[in-house]
């Protein structure tokens, strides 16, 4: 290596061999995507950030990545913490960073502690040299200087600092490597000497930041500048989850073309129906309603029906523990536990309170890749609300419901309404918007009680009924009831049951009313028969009296026409004359 | 005056007692020189030759100087008489180089 006075370096202008950029992938996916495609190969990205922003962990973690996809080798020279300390604090990632041999990730410890005197100026050749070393031994790829503010502020020189900000450009350069530089941002970036300097040196530069909202504080990533390439400039919120550094950028702005026709039974049939059958496969649907509307029942229905078929399904609940909600929903007909049980379903209790909605969606994101269900149900979703920003819960919750839908997953969600007005209650997080079924639990408060009623708002792509219908609970399940409707008014509740008896009733009187009818007629019919009977035998007495009459007449007159032959045989007289004679004589 | 960390070991002025100094450096780049120079002076003037002073160039064996946990040049390694000591700079600050590596001398008495 040439020396050069340092004052020389900054004079120098070096050719740089200009490659065409290309670009080394993250791992981290949001960020991939943001940067459209990740760091700017063999090329130098400067991170800056207060303390705690994530920029350890950015810096460690691509270069974790880059040996477990890449099969690359790097090395970390660490400025400001021990290297042992990093490797500890970095044990609560997935990374297997204690599996990773030293040849594949070198950590160099450039800790000047604060036992090391400082007489007179110092400069980074030396280093520089050891890592040209160490690089050959390893064939790196990848280089990270975390915290180089920190040796830098040693030499207490601002001219010296730039010099050797200079150097490390210019070796950054000939080395070939691609490098992440990482730097803490002074409260006032602007007035600092290096910082500057620093974004001169680097092709890609990202800020990492904290916004305190409300009382929650929340992370973000921003890439301020790219050369060469294109990027997406706004403010991303970034979270640690088990991978490390989540983040959120990158729900695709494009929405997909495939959509399902196949209907998936919300598991309660009367529902099912007005819905034609249920919601299509991969689409999102919203019930809203007041506190105590059965929200979470129906939900329990649905993921009830998804276990039958088979299929995984997840209950996020952010109300209600797993125990409470299981036996819950046992005292409405609807059994969880053997799903629990089998696996199939997966239960998610979570406290909201005081946890910013960017980490609730990195963690249920974390939990539908872990699960993979095709049927998810959130309880409420509205608890993205309950903490931070409402603009921020409301961004959170629209790109959770793209982010599910884009997965093909079948999302149920339920909302708390704080006024029983769908249209009201739209505006909180404006899910509705997003979601392609919208049906809306209310109570309608009729003659002193109140009953539960169900309505589909919206429900796209499906012929569905208007009416408001009654919601009914009981232990057997739930069931729908049509209402009835007259004068204007729906009837519910006791009224519609008084509705309903008073018609029973009517019917039973005139049911009635025509049973007497009959047995009268019977009565009559069977009467007029009896009658009939007694004429007839009446005519075979008469008919057998005149039976009678007539055999006493011939008998009659047979005795007396042999008396008259007698007579006639006594006096001689001829037969015929005498007979006729005697007959005109007696009558009888 | 007393050493920073320790008493000395042994008297050192004009005694046999010798001082372990390991000077780092990258080459001739204009800080190296000037430590080269400095310590030299030193070990002759004020520890009267009384020292072991090695200078390795880091451009040449950049593992030794890892080893001895060198982050940037110059840097001077006090590794005896204990405890050792780390002075980085071009040692133009001889007072605080004399101190650092505990060896007391005359004139700044």
């Amino acid at each position: 290596m040439t020396p050069l006075r340092s004052a020389d370096i900054a004079k120098v202008a070096r050719p740089r061999i200009v490659q065409p950029l290309t670009k080394l992938t993250t791992g981290i996916e949001g960020f991939d995507l943001l940067s459209h495609g990740g760091l700017p190969r063999n090329r130098t990205t400067l991170l800056f950030g207060g303390p705690g922003a994530g920029k350890t962990v950015f810096a460690l973690q691509c270069l974790v990545n880059a040996v477990h996809h890449h099969h690359a080798s790097g090395i970390f020279v660490a400025f400001e913490e021990r290297a042992s300390e990093i490797i500890a604090n970095s044990a609560g990632f997935d990374w297997g960073l204690d599996a990773i041999p030293e040849k594949q990730i070198y950590f160099l410890d450039a800790r000047l502690s604060r036992e090391v005197v400082k007489a007179g100026d110092f400069d980074l050749a030396g280093m520089l040299a050891m890592l040209t070393a160490k690089k050959e031994e390893i064939g790196a790829q990848w280089i990270v200087f975390d915290g180089i503010d920190v040796l830098l502020s040693r030499l207490q020189n601002p001219a010296a600092e730039v010099d050797e900000i200079y150097r490390i450009r210019d070796w950054l350069d000939d080395s070939g490597l691609t490098a992440i530089v990482t730097t803490k941002s002074e409260e006032r970036p602007h007035e600092s000497v290096q910082y500057g300097f620093m974004q001169f040196m680097a092709d890609c530069v990202v800020r990492l930041g904290r916004r305190q909202e409300d009382r929650v504080a929340s992370q973000l990533i921003q890439m301020i500048k790219y050369r060469g390439s294109g990027f997406a400039a706004a403010e991303f919120p970034l979270t640690f989850g088990s991978s490390g550094i989540e983040v959120a950028a990158g729900e695709s702005t494009s929405v997909p073309g495939r959509a399902s026709t196949q209907r998936l039974s919300l598991g309660f049939s009367d529902l099912d129906s007005l819905l034609g059958g249920g919601v299509y496969r991969g689409s999102s649907t919203l019930i809203s309603g007041l506190p105590g509307t059965a929200k979470t029942t129906l939900a329990g229905r649905f993921l009830e029906a998804g276990c039958a078929r088979g299929e995984r399904t997840l209950f996020v609940s952010y109300d209600e523990g797993e125990g409470q909600i299981v036996r819950n929903l046992a005292s409405v007909g609807i059994q969880l536990k053997q799903h629990v049980d089998s696996g199939l379903l997966h239960m998610f209790s979570a406290r909201t309170d005081a946890i910013s909605p960017e980490e609730l969606f990195s963690g249920l994101k974390a939990l539908i890749a872990r699960h993979r269900p095709s049927c998810v149900v959130i309880d409420p979703l509205s608890a993205l609300a309950r903490s931070g920003s409402s603009i921020t819960a409301r961004s959170v919750a629209s790109r959770f419901v793209h982010m599910v839908k884009d997965s093909g997953v079948t999302l149920l969600v339920t909302a708390l309404s704080e006024a029983d007005d769908p249209v009201a209650e739209s505006t909180t997080l404006q899910i509705s918007t997003i979601a392609d079924t919208w049906i809306h639990l209310s109570y309608l408060v009729l003659s002193g009680e109140r009953n539960r009623a169900l309505t589909i708002v919206k429900s796209r792509g499906t012929a569905h009924s208007n009416q408001v219908r009654e919601l009914v609970l009981s232990k057997s399940g739930l069931s729908l009831t049509d209402v009835y409707t007259g004068g204007g008014e729906v009837l519910m509740g006791t009224r519609r049951w008084e509705k309903e008896a008073d018609l029973a009733e009517s019917r039973s009187r005139m049911l009635a009313g025509a049973e007497i009818e009959r047995r009268a007629m019977d009565h009559a019919m069977a009467r007029t028969e009896a009658e009939i009977k007694l004429l007839q035998l009446e005519l075979e007495q008469q008919r057998a009296r005149m039976e009678v009459a007539s055999s006493e007449a011939l008998a009659l007159e047979a005795s007396s026409r042999s008396r008259e032959t007698g007579l006639r045989t006594k006096r001689g007289n001829p037969a015929g004359k005498a007979s006729t004679r005697v007959r005109s004589k007696s009558p009888r | 005056m007393n050493a920073r960390r320790g008493k000395p070991e042994k008297a050192v002025n004009g005694s046999k007692a010798v001082a372990v100094l390991r000077l780092y450096v990258a080459g001739d780049a204009p800080n190296s020189v000037q430590a080269v120079l400095n310590i030299e002076a030193i070990c002759r003037d004020d520890l009267g030759g009384a020292c072991d002073l090695e200078i390795i160039d880091v451009l040449q064996h950049p593992q030794r100087a890892m080893a001895a946990g060198v982050v940037v040049t110059p840097t001077l390694n006090k590794d005896y008489p204990l405890p050792t000591a780390q002075v980085v700079g071009n040692l133009s600050d001889k007072l605080r180089v004399l101190l650092a590596i505990g060896i007391r001398s005359p004139e700044n008495d």
